[in-house]
């Protein structure tokens, strides 16, 4: 077995040590710190990345909050506006309404006098023309002239026992 | 039959540049270019591929990033904060094994892994280090190690015996399972190859999927290993600088 010649140890034993030391002072002095310097660099900007997004998002919902606010704000008066607005016309409707119920009112009451008047007129020209009627019927029927005024009484008491 | 190579010629040591320091065989072997083009990997892997230092990886990019929390999430989970100043080095023995373990993959390649001298070595300097730990962090309490918390005191002639030697047999453990698995699963490769050559184009069908198949498996292998590795160093690590058993 080749690997018990002694006579090969001593080659073998100084190329490692001379091949392991200097890979080690490789690694330690230049690689390792590059490898984590790259490495901390790398973890550093994530983290720096993060903690932007989070501030950005911060800001970002604030704006929003100041928007909602801002919003209902508005929403809010445009409601009152809206509400004034509505109690205005309808005191105004209610007001026109109010006059226009009065006028009507006022109408009536005017036509229902005039008719009221002219019905007393036409029952009291009735009851002259009945009257009328009434004295000539009975001067041609029995030739008694009856006096104007018993004929307008006789008449009257007629048509008040009539309706 | 003169050309018929034995499954384990793979794993001999080849001097292709010899030389010598102060007495002491320093030969640049077939192993040692295995090894340098290893760290040279591992190196354009960790520092090329950072070299945009992008904010969005590309692909190179990505995996040394994924090599690199691998290793750190593996040191925080098992070793917590304390472990952080040993990420150099674990995240180094892990790369080094890896790309061993990958580099032995490629054929007439060589795998430094697959020898237990190298193996042994690593697992030795961890137990070391480890225990030199040990003794910084805690002084003298590290020998409460080994002693077991809440047992009747007669057991403890019993248990702490096996306690010191299962503290001792850890580098060897540790080693002989990195070289092990890397060097059976080469042999094992290396014999269902001679099989397909013979058996020819009619029956070396069957062993050259079993190859295939193989092949895959031993590339998870590379990984698992250098995983298991990396973990226990962890888990020692944290024995020695947080005491509890």
């Amino acid at each position: 077995m080749p690997q018990l010649n002694l006579l090969d140890f001593p080659p073998q034993l100084v190329w490692l040590a001379i091949t392991f030391v200097i890979l080690y002072l490789v690694m330690a002095k230049v690689a390792l710190p590059r490898v984590a310097e790259v490495l901390e660099t790398r973890a550093e900007r994530i983290r720096d990345d993060l903690d932007r997004a989070t501030e950005l998002r911060n800001e970002a919902m604030a704006a929003q909050a100041t928007y909602e606010k801002a919003l209902a704000e508005a929403r809010a008066q445009a409601q009152n506006v809206m509400r004034e607005t509505s109690a205005k016309l309808t005191a105004a409707a209610a007001a026109r309404q109010a006059e226009l119920a009065a006028e009507l009112t006022a109408k009536t009451k005017a036509a229902e006098a005039t008719i009221a008047a002219a019905k007393a007129k036409a029952i009291a020209d009735l009851q002259s023309v009945a009257a009328e009627a009434a004295r000539s019927a009975t001067q041609r029927l029995i030739g008694v002239e009856v006096s104007p005024a018993d004929a307008a009484r006789v008449a009257a008491a007629t048509l008040k026992e009539r309706g | 039959m003169a050309e018929q190579h034995s499954p384990l010629e793979q794993f001999q040591i080849r001097r292709l540049v010899p030389i010598e320091i102060g007495g002491v065989d320093a030969s640049f072997t077939n192993s040692a270019v295995f090894m340098v083009i290893a760290v040279a990997l591992v190196t354009l892997l960790m520092t090329y591929s950072m070299r945009g230092r992008a904010m969005v990886p590309g692909r190179l990019q990505s995996i040394a990033e994924l090599g690199y929390e691998f290793i750190a999430n593996m040191l925080q989970e098992n070793v917590g904060s304390a472990g952080r100043k040993y990420f150099p080095f674990v995240f180094t023995l892990f790369m080094f094994i890896l790309f061993s373990n990958l580099l032995g993959m490629i054929p007439y390649s060589f795998t430094p892994t697959s020898h237990i001298v190298v193996t042994f070595a690593m697992a030795f300097v961890v137990f070391v280090g480890v225990t030199v730990i040990g003794f910084a962090r805690h002084g003298l309490h590290f020998l409460g190690y080994f002693v077991p918390k809440d047992v009747p005191w007669p057991l403890l002639f019993l248990l702490v015996p096996i306690e010191v030697l299962s503290y001792f047999i850890r580098p060897v453990s540790l080693s002989l399972r990195l070289f092990a698995n890397m060097m059976a699963g080469h042999t094992m490769l290396k014999v269902f190859a001679g099989f397909v050559v013979a058996l020819g184009v009619l029956g070396g069908w069957a062993p050259l999927a079993f190859v295939v198949a193989l092949t895959g498996l031993e590339i998870g292998i590379a990984f698992l290993q250098a995983y298991v590795f990396t973990i226990l160093t962890c888990l020692y690590l944290n024995d020695a600088v947080h005491l509890h058993h």
